[in-house]
């Protein structure tokens, strides 16, 4: 039976992750909790917008209101790396070679592991950016497609169009695929080969959380009374194909997923708070979290399969132990 | 009803470059009335603003992906008050202040088309702020100057002072041509009573039209203009303005038939959406003893039984448009046809 170690914050939580195997809670008020032999916490951004776990580097890469782009790392080391002025960070990622991106306005900066930085301006807002798995590429999601930049390398930009407001975005593990979340409640995909259209549309709201699985197979999905998992295993992507709907709630809706690391099983959290997992082949669902407080905003699985960190928009945090 | 109570007021200023919002803003921050205020704006004048919490966001308007032209939203407001939402302790209110060219529309369609900004936030209402002085160039040399004004719930006419009383009455009665149901007021330096521009609730239907009892009633309105009884009496003044292209058109009728009129100002709005900027109403429904009150942006339709008809109150119906190229005779007819027998 699953076991919850509660962590109850005040504030919304933007990022639940595992430094070092520490689970840590990064709130908008740019406060770094961490469970690490007691309650500790530091301060990081002054109001924390954006956070992504670059997991080459094992540190949480955050940007702020106060237009700061900072590294946490466990223990509570915490390093600048940018500075964008009074504007918000509105976006960031980490990408290969200790590269990090991160979005301001219409600007998007590169800053490469040796504190160089490159600014790749836009016509439009940068609404969201990913790296590639593969060679220093990297996209942002803009109104009316998605823009590719290969920031070691001059050269045009690949330009990437879909009539619309495209929000978030994220490549496939292999790289083959990129997907963006839109204003609209749907998601759009690039079979980046060939520049061939996938729509993924029919979502009761907009989608916010977005996980991988194992190998990039499926793509799991917020945005509906059910985490909606996408098959990506062949090579034209979920085109023709339905995609799962597991863990199917009839009054609350999925604000979370995160894909276990190695085996095909999701674990899905909703508005109400609520934590499951769910396997894919068989749909088959385990209690892993009675309902909370808040929606849960973030969940992440640990290198050894056992926990499950999670932080919640009420600021109900924890981790779940799923062996115990 | 507790998603009502924490929903953040949100208070739109719009208005050319030099017309005194940022003066008006800042009255708003600094007098004491004991409420704290988030500040979107998009670009920062050359007025300082005297606030804690200011956020600067790049205007950017979003086409929604349904086909419709007007459904429109400001992309960097959804993203702004989702941050701002996140750490909603700091502050009780929102103030968006526009840049001069800004089209107020996507600023209001947000309010009504983002769930998420829908479910935490407000729109309490859109202030144009007018220069008394320059409003006829303004009105000659743009189409946003016309729309803010036609778009905006209480107009402050400003520098009263630099100009004459006859060119402040057809100033004034300029405005009340593109826009009868705004409440307007004559100021200098931005000299208006702050509760007279916040919380307004001028898109709460439950409130609408009941804190502002003359709506809809140009001619009801108190200031001291001759009123002739005509609808658009206040062309006559206006009319050596030429280039007003917004016009309303007041409807008014007896108890209407809900099965005719709820498909008729459903087609109406759909058909007629692009041209129609705001749509309020008062509607009669026979045999029914609430009022059923009505507003619109565009395509966007809001409808709700607002409360009984009062002992003595004259049970009729009230519309107006606000738009462009709208054929006030046939929504006059068509509107007339949805009366009860």
């Amino acid at each position: 039976m699953p076991t919850v170690a509660p962590l109850d914050l005040e504030g919304h939580c933007v990022a639940a992750v595992f430094l070092n195997d520490v689970p840590h809670f990064a709130l908008a008020d740019g406060a770094i909790h961490r469970l690490d032999n007691g309650h500790k916490t530091l301060q990081a951004n002054d109001g924390l917008l954006a956070a992504f776990h670059d997991t080459a580097n094992d540190r949480l890469i955050t940007g702020g209101e106060d237009g700061k782009v900072l590294a946490v790392k466990a223990g509570g080391e915490v390093s600048e790396l940018a500075s964008a002025g009074k504007k918000w960070i509105t976006s960031v990622s980490a990408g290969p070679q200790g590269a990090i991106a991160y979005a301001s306005g219409k600007t998007a900066f590169v800053r490469f592991a040796d504190g160089k930085i490159k600014e790749f301006a836009h016509p439009r807002s940068v609404e969201g950016l990913a790296f590639s798995p593969k060679g220093m590429r990297f996209g942002i999601a803009r109104y009316n497609g998605a823009t590719l930049h290969f920031p070691a390398a001059e050269g045009k930009p690949v330009e990437l169009e879909w009539a619309g407001a495209h929000t978030g975005i994220t490549f496939s593990p292999d790289g083959a695929f990129l997907v963006t979340t839109m204003q609209e409640n749907a998601l759009h995909g690039w079979k980046l080969a060939d520049g061939k259209h996938m729509r993924m549309s029919g979502y009761p709201g907009k989608v916010k959380s977005l996980s991988w699985s194992v190998k990039g197979k499926w793509l799991a999905s917020s945005g509906a009374p059910a985490a909606i998992v996408w098959p990506f295993a062949s090579k034209d992507g979920p085109m023709g194909k339905a995609p799962l709907e597991l863990g199917t709630r009839g009054n609350t809706m999925v604000t979370c997923v995160a894909c276990h690391p190695s085996q095909d099983v999701v674990a899905i959290s909703y508005e109400d708070g609520m934590v499951i997992a769910a396997r894919f082949a068989d749909a088959k669902e385990v209690l892993l979290r009675r309902p909370g407080k808040g929606a849960v905003t973030s969940m992440m699985w640990d290198k050894e399969e056992r926990r499950i960190v999670f932080g919640s928009a009420a600021g109900d945090c924890g981790v779940i132990d799923i062996t115990a | 009803m507790s998603d009502a109570q924490t929903q953040i007021p949100v208070t739109v200023l719009t208005g050319y470059l030099g017309a005194g919002k940022t003066t008006l803003l800042n009255r708003i921050l600094s007098e004491s009335h004991g409420k704290r205020y988030a500040v979107i704006v998009n670009e920062f004048g050359e007025i300082g603003i005297d606030n804690d919490l200011i956020v600067e966001s790049d205007e950017e308007i979003y086409e929604m992906n349904n086909g419709c032209v007007c459904c429109t939203v400001r992309g960097d407001l959804i993203r702004v008050v989702e941050g701002l939402m996140r750490r909603p302790g700091r502050f009780d209110a929102i103030v968006v202040e526009t840049t001069g060219l800004a089209d107020p529309v996507p600023v209001a369609q947000t309010f009504f088309m983002d769930d998420d900004v829908r479910t935490k936030t407000k729109l309490d209402a859109v202030v144009a702020l007018v220069d008394a002085k320059h409003l006829p160039l303004r009105l000659k040399d743009s189409k946003e100057a016309e729309d803010q004004i036609a778009f905006a719930d209480v107009v402050v006419l400003n520098k009263t002072d630099l100009v004459t009383p006859d060119e402040l009455e057809k100033v004034e009665a300029t405005i009340r041509a593109i826009n009868p149901a705004a409440r307007i007021h004559r100021t200098q330096r931005s000299g208006v009573a702050l509760d007279e521009v916040l919380d307004r609730g001028a898109f709460d239907l439950s409130r609408a039209l009941e804190n502002d009892p003359h709506f809809l009633d140009a001619h009801d309105h108190d200031h001291d203009h001759d009123h002739d009884g005509h609808d658009h009496h206040h062309h006559h003044h206006a009319s050596d303005i030429h280039d007003v292209t917004v016009k309303s058109v007041s409807l008014r009728g007896g108890e209407m038939d809900p099965k005719k009129f709820f498909p008729w100002i459903e087609k109406v709005t759909q058909m007629e959406g692009p041209n129609i900027l705001r749509l309020k109403g008062i509607i009669a429904l026979k045999g029914d003893e609430d009022r059923y009150v009505l507003q619109g942006v565009h395509m966007i339709l809001e409808g709700d039984h607002q409360r009984a008809w009062k002992d003595g109150e004259k049970h009729e119906s009230r519309l107006v448009f606000i738009g462009r190229e709208l054929d006030a005779e046939r929504l006059r007819k068509s509107f007339e046809a949805c009366q009860a027998a």
